[in-house]
């Protein structure tokens, strides 16, 4: 029986080596100056890049976390600093249950509030759908990390005469901050490959733009394009695609494992 | 007769002054401790307000389709766009039978990564084998669709299905001609996709059993394998089932990957390897050609369907995890 949960485990870590190994197989050979600073050429024809898709996905990511991380980070602190009572069993309660929405639901919602009433696609809209994703998750990770400073540290300051918004900040927040950024990048992370949300908000967009007004290409959205349509050379290209994103993705993954260990030493 | 007269019990007398000297700094009295919890209670506000607009929203879109077609949108099968009739059936039948199908074949998975890392598997091995599992979560989901379409579905063409139809083709699950997309692909997606979610909080909820349990188990001569699984899985159980829950939830919202190889077509069918249709793939897929404001009215319906079943399932597994792992920031740990 040993030997039977051993087998599983390693054919879980052999679907992830499959994946990754096919990525690179089919995405490698792609990659070239040109895929990275080119933007895609009309169907049917050889070449092009994603240069479009990936400076949206920039944008667009990066906006969302200009919005998402301030929120999220401020209803952790307040979950763990304040949230004993009514009110921080409930915002617990919903930060699980949004954490567990289908983000496709998130997409429509964001549709009927930003692209119905401006009329056209933006993304901006898009930002808002993936900032309403991450702020639960960065709500929850940084009340985890505040919880993790010892209460000594606390109990120190405030004996000291500080008051208690500044021991929240300049002694338990600063001391959880490494946990809290490495939350962040985790989110950050998880919404960089996220489609469904973009579909009916930022759209996608076969030119370069920079516009958040208007709507914008992502590296999600033209895998799922390419992916989809009839081209040999659109497959090519997804794969490529694909394979920078998820490096994109193993990239924050891995540098947060790194953090953390530093910081908690290696857990369990 | 006079009764004793009873004395109230002197109050001791209170020292306001003294009280607001000391409490004054910790309770928040003064104003940047004031302002400071104002402004972290207003950003904590946000996420119950986003969770009332959304449902409201959705109920509000979805109203013209709930008025037109009633209850029985849940179980007519008719999905026609140009007749303006509308029923979900094949799709919550779709989303339900992907989903239990992924289950089935994702929890012993998951369940034998859970008790190899935490009981059996050498202490060097542990963490990286864990996060080389949690890497599955990582794994955005348009990419799982890519692999899916190009990897997964030739190899059940060529190597799954021939054998399984030989020996099974009687059966009336592996009916019809196999064309690739179907709902059999789209469960083993999803199956690989929800892996790492069940994985990590029945890891969790091992962890959180009393080593007193292992041991006294031993202690009566119990192999380890036996001491797992008749006190330490037992002792979890309602964890375990919370996890599996809480993957269940993640596989019924998945969109793109699904999208990508189950089929989408409107149909009930009972064998795997015909294509089928879920919740989320048909928002994916016909919002943006929704044409009339009753069809949209019914996506949204659909999605509200959707919704209200992951929060009740989700709901569900947390509180059956809180009951083992009670305090820890389940599911969280997976990236």
């Amino acid at each position: 029986m040993t030997g039977l949960v051993a087998a599983l485990s390693f054919a879980a870590v052999l679907a992830l080596v499959l994946i990754l190994g096919h990525l690179v197989a089919k995405g490698a050979s792609s990659l070239d100056w040109s895929f990275f600073t080119k933007n895609p050429v009309p169907a049917g024809e050889t070449g092009g890049g994603v240069a479009n898709a990936i400076v949206g996905t920039g944008i667009i990511v990066g906006l969302a976390a200009l919005i998402g991380l301030p929120i999220g980070v401020g209803t952790g602190l307040y979950l763990a600093e304040y949230g004993s009572g009514r009110l921080g069993w409930l915002v617990r309660f919903v930060a699980d249950v949004l954490n567990g929405t289908p983000s496709i639901v998130i997409g429509i919602f964001a549709w009927t509030w930003l692209v119905k009433p401006m009329g056209h696609f933006s993304a901006l809209a898009g930002s808002m759908a993936l900032a309403a994703l991450i702020i639960p998750m960065i709500a929850r990770t940084t009340e985890e990390m505040v919880r993790l400073v010892p209460h000594s540290l606390r109990e120190a300051a405030l004996a000291l005469g500080y008051p208690r918004w500044r021991t929240s900040l300049r002694i338990v927040a600063r001391t959880a901050l490494a946990g809290i950024v490495t939350g962040c990048l985790v989110g950050i992370a998880r919404i960089a490959g996220e489609t469904a949300p973009l579909l009916f908000t930022a759209l996608g967009n076969l030119n370069f733009a920079t516009n958040v007004l208007q709507p914008m290409q992502t590296l999600s959205l033209q895998i799922y394009v390419y992916a989809t349509g009839p081209f040999d050379e659109w497959h090519r290209l997804a794969w490529a695609a694909a394979l920078v994103l998820m490096a994109l993705v193993l990239v924050l993954a891995l540098s947060t494992r790194r953090a953390m260990r530093q910081r908690h030493g290696p857990a369990r | 007769m006079t009764t004793l007269p009873i004395e109230p019990l002197p109050t001791p007398a209170r020292d306001d002054s003294a009280r607001d000297r000391s409490g004054g700094v910790l309770r928040g009295r003064n104003t940047g401790d004031r302002s400071y919890r104002a402004v972290l209670t207003a950003l904590a506000l946000v996420l119950p307000l986003l969770l009332l607009t959304l449902l409201a929203e959705l109920a509000l879109s979805a109203a013209p389709a709930i008025a037109r077609f009633g209850p029985r949108f849940l179980w007519s099968s008719t999905w026609d766009p140009v007749a303006q009739v509308f029923g979900a059936a094949p799709m919550i039948f779709g989303t339900l039978a992907s989903s239990l199908l992924a289950l089935a074949l994702a929890v012993p998975l998951a369940l034998g990564v859970a008790i190899f890392l935490t009981e059996f598997a050498p202490k060097w091995i542990r963490q990286p084998m864990a996060f080389l599992v949690e890497l599955l979560a990582a794994i955005p989901s348009v990419v799982y669709g890519l692999w899916g379409i190009f990897v997964l579905i030739p190899f059940l063409r060529s190597a799954v299905v021939p054998p399984l139809k030989a020996v099974l083709g009687w059966t009336p699950f592996l009916q019809g001609v196999f064309y690739g997309n179907s709902l059999l692909a789209g469960a083993i997606i999803l199956a690989i996709m929800v892996v790492p979610y069940i994985a990590a909080v029945s890891r969790e909820v091992l962890l959180a059993v009393p080593a007193s349990q292992r041991e006294a188990a031993l202690g009566m001569g119990a192999t380890r394998w036996e001491a797992v699984w008749t006190a330490v899985v037992p002792y979890g159980r309602a964890g375990l089932i919370g996890a599996v829950i809480l993957g269940l939830g993640r596989a019924l919202g998945e969109t793109m990957a699904v999208t990508m190889v189950i089929g989408n077509r409107h149909d009930i069918g009972l064998s795997v390897l015909q294509p089928a249709y879920t919740m989320a793939a048909a928002i994916a897929n016909e919002f943006s050609e929704a044409t009339t404001s009753l069809y949209l009215s019914a996506l949204f319906e659909v999605g509200l369907i959707l919704f209200v079943i992951t929060v009740v399932v989700n709901g569900l597994a947390r509180l059956l995890i809180w009951r083992v792992a009670r305090g820890t920031v389940v599911g969280s740990r997976a990236l």
